[in-house]
């Protein structure tokens, strides 16, 4: 049976190294199916996160050959077998052991956003082609890889002012919900830091759920924030009005 | 409370405290929340992570969007039926009248299901439903109702921690008085006071090797119960869900939504052959899923089966963009683990591990188990289902009996006091989790995890018989032996060695209480199939096996189920 070379990163917030690990390789193996059986055989505390091993949780992202990847979709036979498998945990997250991030931040941006509140008085009724859109956000596993890719977060750790592409793409879910009737505009300016997004598209790249991040979710986004806050005719109307929205 | 407790552990006080928090425990957490208490969850992935996420095909409820026809009776009709009657009527009957609303409800929280032609929740066939009656999102429903239920949840303010496990259920005399946990990032140890404690930890199937359940699935909620001194219920109805994958051997178990087949995928085996024509050619491949696991096994046992074991299942006819549309999880997963295009050919299943429709024995109006303050819900909870679940009734159970649980929950910790806490208990339990970090070159908990999923595999599988199941019960004392010499190298900083250590013992509980019902019931009956008793015995069809523990052994008895009410008996008259 082939054989891989796994380096894999072991350690804490403080301290680690890259430690060898000599792994059977079967047919169609993933490299999450390679860490479990470092688990198992050869290092029973390795930290790894997993659930459900089938692409629809988001649990077990982290960096693979320098690439940020769901482990359990990277296909071994997808990688050169005649070198090591380089196996680090995601950067823009603080590690906690091993390949296990502090991915806490996350949830607390998440918090910020007002949920879904519907129009009051609204028909409940709509159609497949309204929501078509809206689902495509809705896809979102959480893995939090475009989070990690994301500049504005892994080089210049923006993250208190900048929310990052996957609450973009869950505010783009509710402002496009065909009943929601909140605006989260200001709140996108504000607060969730859209402006900083420069639209590079890295977000889009590594997305497993193949959701176009920045086209559907992010440029609309923006779109709503400069007709709101710098198109003329709405700066003039928000002036007679006194509105702040 | 005493000042030293206060010291030694980091303590949290709620009037509720859910364990797990997949669909039952959010929807608990949300109700509770809704009547005024104030709520914890825990749960022992990151939130959003739970078993739920990974349900795909639909949640039924008798809406009657497509088929007009469709109402609570006859969906109470399949589940009772498919459930081989054995199910708790009453459960059946309000999860049947409950269910429409509560989807109203997820949809009023941001939920977006596919829709109708003319703008309402589309519905879809699925395996023993009269009616289409799964409203669902493509195949990721499971994703849409848990983002829904989270947001909704966070937003009403629980506070939820996670990555923390349960060790123990807290006793203050006959009730319930709340939990002691450990923080999995740093394996420190944390105690939640509770008036109420609603268990939805979901189910067991990690006790197989073949299974779709991801690694939080290890009877714990069930085991805690059982402790604890709650009834567990039909412990031997475990179901193989027909459709798992069975190529390449690393993705083996991964399930394959029966929405495939719902959309009219066709099982065939590898002469060709339509084989569902023999088994129920009435509804073929839409028949219940213990019959098609049956009879995809069968098949293969009798020299049939595919190359790799299984059956072929295909959806190719349909056209390309539609599968694509209708099921884009199974057109990846195929695609990227298995290098199979499924818009162009079949792609290979067999049974996996799937479901437990056994769990803690609970009261039908308000999920309470036999421990005053303990509530169960979801997967952990039995009854509902009986000898056999239908697909598409477990989401909406999560919403029906969460919703249930956490109003009940709620209601009790408004009418008790706060409890007593035993500082003896917390000794106790904490010094035996760390038990394993005392010894030296004991026991591998990998090797003892693998073995015992052997075991169940070739013994308490589909099919059983009362020589295997004396054996399987002869190796998990044996295990039980091995878990008492188990050793973990390392710190206990994020350490999954001593979590599966612990999570173990739960294993262990759930097996053996399998296994014991296995036993006993000397009859088939829906998921649980005796070669040396093969067909349904009536005397059988009026009890169910209940399991309490007596000091530290485990005690089987039977009860009668209870009486149908008539104008129920008179609906489950009805042909149809």
């Amino acid at each position: 049976m082939a054989e891989a070379r796994l380096q894999v990163f072991r350690g804490d917030a403080n301290s680690g190294q890259a430690v060898d690990y000599k792994v059977p390789v079967a047919p169609g193996m993933v490299v999450l199916d390679a860490l479990h059986y470092i688990q198992g055989h050869l290092s029973p505390d390795l930290a790894v996160r997993w659930n459900c091993k089938a692409g629809k949780c988001g649990s077990c992202s982290a960096e693979v050959n320098g690439r940020p990847r769901l482990t359990c979709k990277t296909r071994m036979d997808s990688l050169p077998l005649d070198q090591p498998i380089v196996i680090r945990p995601m950067k823009s997250f603080p590690v906690i052991k091993d390949l296990v991030t502090d991915v806490s931040w996350n949830y607390k941006v998440n918090k910020k956003i007002p949920p879904f509140q519907p129009r009051p008085g609204v028909e409940w009724k709509f159609f497949q082609e309204d929501v078509d859109r809206v689902q495509e956000f809705r896809k979102c596993i959480e893995c939090f890889l475009c989070q990690n890719v994301c500049h504005v977060l892994r080089e210049h750790d923006k993250h208190e002012e900048f929310a990052g592409p996957r609450f973009f793409v869950r505010v783009a879910g509710l402002e496009m919900h065909p009943l929601d009737g909140v605006s989260r505009t200001k709140l996108l300016r504000d607060e969730l830091g859209l402006g900083l997004c420069n639209i590079t598209k890295c977000c889009t790249e590594v997305c497993p759920e193949e959701i176009r991040i920045t086209d559907n979710a992010i440029i609309p986004l923006k779109e709503r924030v400069v007709d709101q806050f710098y198109d003329p005719l709405h700066w003039l109307v928000r002036k007679i009005r006194g509105a702040a929205e | 409370m005493s000042a030293p407790l206060a010291d030694r552990f980091e303590t949290h006080e709620h009037d509720v405290l859910v364990i797990g928090a997949g669909g039952a425990g959010l929807r608990a957490a949300i109700e509770a929340l809704a009547q005024g208490v104030s709520v914890g969850v825990v749960c022992k992935s990151l939130l959003g992570k739970a078993h739920t996420v990974m349900a795909e095909g639909g949640i039924a409820a008798a809406m009657a969007n497509v088929d007009p026809a469709d109402n609570w009776r006859t969906h109470f009709r399949d589940t009772m039926r498919g459930g081989k009657m054995l199910n708790n009527w009453r459960m059946a009957q309000l999860h049947a009248q409950e269910a429409p609303a509560r989807i109203h409800e997820l949809e009023q929280w941001g939920a977006l299901f596919d829709r109708t032609e003319n703008g309402q929740i589309l519905q879809r066939a699925f395996g023993g439903h009269t009616f289409r009656r799964l409203c669902h999102v493509g195949d990721r429903t499971g994703l849409e109702m848990i983002r829904t239920l989270q947001d909704r949840g966070v937003h009403m303010g629980f506070d939820v921690y996670m990555e923390c496990t349960v060790v123990q259920l807290l006793k203050d005399g006959p009730r319930i008085a709340g939990a002691i946990a450990y923080w999995r990032e740093q394996g420190r140890f944390v105690v939640f006071k509770a008036k109420s404690v609603v268990i939805a930890t979901g189910g067991i199937g990690k006790a197989w090797p073949i299974t779709s359940n991801s690694w939080e699935y290890t009877g714990d909620g069930m085991a805690l119960a059982y402790e604890a001194g709650a009834d567990l219920l039909d412990m031997e109805f475990v179901q193989f869900h027909p459709t798992g994958m069975v190529w390449p051997p690393g993705v083996q178990g991964i399930l394959v939504t029966e929405a495939v087949r719902g959309e009219g995928g066709i099982l065939r085996n590898k002469l060709g052959e339509r084989f569902m024509e023999k088994y129920d050619p009435k509804r073929m491949e839409l028949s219940t899923r213990d019959v098609v696991a049956r009879s995809i096994y069968i098949e293969v046992r009798e020299g049939r089966g595919t190359e790799h074991g299984g059956a072929f299942l295909d959806i190719s006819h349909k056209p390309a963009e539609y599968v694509k549309r209708k099921l884009p999880s199974m057109y990846h997963q195929f695609k990227e683990l298995a290098d199979v295009d499924i818009t162009k050919g079949p792609m290979e299943v067999g049974p996996t591990c799937h479901y437990m429709m056994g769990g803690i024995r609970v009261d039908a109006e308000t999920a309470q188990s036999t421990v005053p303050g303990l509530f169960a819900a979801g997967e952990a909870a039995a009854g509902l289902h009986g000898a056999n679940r239908l697909g598409g009734n477990s989401l909406s159970d999560l919403l029906v009996f969460g919703r249930r649980a956490g109003f009940a929950a709620a209601e009790h910790a408004k009418k008790v006091s706060s409890p007593a806490m035993d500082p003896a208990q917390l000794d106790r339990a904490e010094k035996e989790a760390l038990e394993p970090f005392q010894r030296k070159d004991g026991e591998n908990p990998y090797a003892i995890h693998r073995d015992l999923q052997t075991t169940m595999q070739n013994l308490v599988g589909i099919f059983r018989n009362r020589d295997d199941v004396h054996r399987a019960l002869g190796a998990l004392q044996k295990f039980r032996q091995r878990l008492a010499r188990v050793s973990v190298e390392g710190s206990r900083m994020f350490n999954p060695g001593w979590h599966l250590a612990l999570e173990l013992k739960s294993l262990l509980t759930v097996s053996e209480a399998v296994a014991r019902s296995v036993l006993v019931r000397e009859e088939s009956r829906g998921a649980h199939s005796r070669i040396d008793f093969p067909n349904l015995d009536p005397a059988w069809g009026s009890k169910n096996n209940i399991i309490r523990r007596e000091g530290a052994a485990m005690a089987l008895r039977q009860e009668a189920l209870p009486d149908l009410p008539a104008e129920l008996k008179q609906i489950l008259a009805e042909e149809k």
